[in-house]
């Protein structure tokens, strides 16, 4: 029994962490070096860019109601919104990171992609038909169902706000430093590409826009992933037990790769962890806003259902991805850097770090060619995970604080859409700005942060106020503000943060994640406050529950996303 | 929606059905979902030498086969699900609709 102790978490702890976030926060963390311009590369990318305005522009000459912009007019289909649901799901970070984590640690990656998964059946069985039956636009509509407009949709909106900032800032970080390294392009071009681009899609296309580009970008990153994983197994004659026995023959750590390493041996950070992944995946904003794109909840179960068999079908080819790695780089030396002495390290001194493997072994797989379409479709995965973002974080402006609490119901369609507009041109220019502010800073925390904001306070607020009928305002106000207070502040007590980034000596909230306290927090808040309120309004909001549970579990009254 | 016709439903023994059978196998498999989910973290928690344990003396480990049941898994429940929300809920919300309107 190796390393098994809890007196050895701290240590694993601190693996945890740098990896955990590493890929997270967009695949490339730290200093890189600029290459050379890669044209086949820039090319292909172009190519794309090219394609996807040309979408964007037909979609804008058919965005006209606020249904097109936000929802796309309810006209996608179960297995397009599953495409475009597990686009938003494949970033750069979780293909590049998690095959990057593969090949330094072997077994550990594995650990991630599982997280990741589970989340998706739980979204399923408990959100994804409420949400579709109650709600039109964003999931502040539902959660305000029955509570108040005003109250609700500012913490609704704050939440958002708060993820799709976080989500942003290690997006737009991580690509300035990915296309440095792949194309050779300045950081700054880089990060104002990529803001430029996406204020293009959201702002003139819309909902459909910004489906279409994750649906191609989707397709193309699941094709050159399944090259790669077929040219893989097809070098072992499509025997597993090969590919493993060659990769643990030439890993530095040898047989330990095919076992738990030091990665989950704190079972508090663990589990705290995993429910970060499980949950937030049902309070990320942008992912949740993809379920009114669809016609009714049997499109959106169906669009759940496609989204985990890629999901997982990707997670696979990411596992033989890292695998395929280990097996075809390290024999290789011209894929290293020389450390001092000559001594090559065979893990971290890959060229451009382990988060480069997947890179190189498209390189090796399908030479300088390949190498160019899938920097190409990095680069993309990039641009439409961020357009997804900004949608968003604009919707909240839009449709939550300007509609409801500015205009408090007092404006129209037309005016609201112009609004989400400007918004996702400000959330762009801001992108820009901060990405060009943290380009040094250590953003690895963030997407972690994301995770558990949407945990602990989107997540409690649409689950506790659409199935509990004694949720009232003022228990959804506090708890969820809680669950997102608390959740932030122990993220900063934490020693990614108040350790490696404020450079204070220990961390005063000692694990990497804090969901699993922090989303207690919000459950029990939500539960004793709501408990406590005796206000007109509370009883005026429990007698009103018969209502929505009706509407929440057989869609009678559900307004069809294009109809209003 | 009146309330009158939302009392019908709610008093519809249907409805009554509907819910009861769609939460009770939702929140089932929920609960095998993570049971699934925190049973694999466990044993990668504290039983690292079960998990790396190989399969028919070759070099793949207990553990990573484990890991893709708990993938395919994640995936079967989905559509155990889907299969089921989408023949015999959805049977029973058009039953429903029928009687309502």
């Amino acid at each position: 029994m190796r390393r098994l102790t809890l007196a050895t978490g701290a240590g694993l702890v601190a693996f945890l962490g740098t990896h955990a976030v590493a890929w997270a926060a967009g695949a490339v963390d730290g200093a890189v070096d600029k290459q050379g311009l890669n044209i086949a590369a820039i090319a292909m990318f172009f190519l794309f860019v090219i394609g996807t305005l040309f979408i964007t522009y037909r979609a804008a000459a058919s965005t006209k109601s606020a249904a097109d912009f936000y929802a796309a007019g309810g006209g996608i289909t179960g297995f397009q919104n599953g495409l475009a649901i597990a686009g938003d799901y494949m970033s750069a970070a979780s293909f590049l990171g998690i095959s990057g984590l593969v090949f330094a640690s072997g077994f550990d990656g594995l650990i991630y992609s599982i997280g990741f998964l589970v989340g998706w059946p739980i979204v399923l069985f408990l959100i994804a038909e409420r949400l579709r039956n109650l709600g039109k636009f964003t999931f502040a509509d539902v959660a305000s169902f029955r509570l108040d407009q005003t109250q609700i949709r500012i913490l609704s909106a704050t939440g958002t706000l708060v993820v799709v900032a976080f989500y942003l800032i290690a997006q737009m970080v991580g690509a300035g430093k990915l296309i440095q390294l792949l194309f050779g392009l300045d950081y700054l071009y880089a990060v104002v590409i990529v803001g430029a681009l996406m204020i293009v899609y959201v702002a003139f296309g819309g909902m459909k826009a910004t489906t279409w580009v994750q649906i191609i970008k989707a397709c193309l990153l699941l094709g050159g992933a399944t090259f790669m994983a077929f040219m893989v197994m097809l070098h072992f004659g499509f025997s597993p037990e090969a590919m493993f026995a060659e990769a643990v023959k030439v890993h530095p750590k040898g047989d330990a790769i095919m076992a738990p390493g030091g990665m989950v041996a704190d079972p508090v950070s663990a589990i705290s962890l995993g429910l970060a992944l499980m949950f937030g995946t049902a309070g990320l904003p942008h992912i949740l806003m993809r379920f009114f794109t669809v016609s009714d909840a049997k499109a959106a179960r169906k669009s759940v259902f496609y989204a985990t068999g890629l999901i997982a079908y990707f997670y696979i080819l990411t596992f033989i991805i890292g695998f395929g790695a280990i097996t075809f780089l390290m024999v290789d030396p011209g894929y290293y850097a020389a450390g001092p002495g000559g001594v090559i390290n065979k893990i971290t001194g890959l060229l451009g770090g382990t988060n480069m493997a997947a890179v190189h072994l498209a390189n090796a797989v399908g030479g300088s060619l390949f190498l160019g379409f899938i920097s190409a479709v990095a680069f993309a995965t990039i641009l439409a995970v961020v357009a997804g973002l900004t949608l968003s974080g604009a919707s909240a402006v839009s449709h939550d604080l300007y509609a409801e609490v500015i205009a408090r119901g007092r404006t129209n369609e037309k005016k609201e859409v112009n609004i989400s507009k400007i918004s996702a041109v400000v959330i762009g220019i801001v992108a820009i700005i901060l990405g060009y502010v943290f380009e040094n800073q250590n953003v690895a925390f963030m997407v972690g942060l994301a995770f558990a904001v949407a945990a602990s306070c989107n997540f409690p607020v649409l689950l506790m106020s659409t199935m509990w009928k004694g949720c009232t305002t003022r228990g959804a106000m506090v708890g969820g503000f809680l669950g997102l207070f608390s959740a932030v502040a122990m993220v900063v007590l934490s020693k990614a943060v108040w350790v490696q980034t404020l450079g204070n000596k220990t961390a005063l909230f000692p694990y990497d994640n804090p969901a699993l306290f922090s989303m207690t927090i919000a459950f029990v808040g939500i539960w004793a406050v709501s408990k406590l309120d005796s206000s007109a309004r509370a009883r005026s909001e429990l007698a009103s529950y018969d209502a929505q549970y009706v509407r929440s579990e057989t869609g009678i009254g559900a307004a069809s996303a294009h109809i209003h | 929606m009146a309330t009158s016709e939302q009392d019908r439903i709610l008093g519809n023994p249907k409805f009554q059905e509907l819910v009861r059978t769609r939460s009770s196998f939702a929140w089932t498999l929920a609960a095998v979902m993570l049971a699934i989910y925190l049973g694999f973290i466990f044993l990668v928690a504290f039983a690292h030498d079960l998990m790396a344990a190989k399969v028919g003396g070759g070099a793949t480990s207990v553990g990573i086969v484990l890991g893709l049941i708990v993938i395919v898994s994640a995936f079967l429940l989905t559509g155990i699900y889907v299969q089921r929300a989408n023949g015999r809920f959805d049977a029973l919300t058009r039953d429903l609709q029928k009687d309502i309107a």
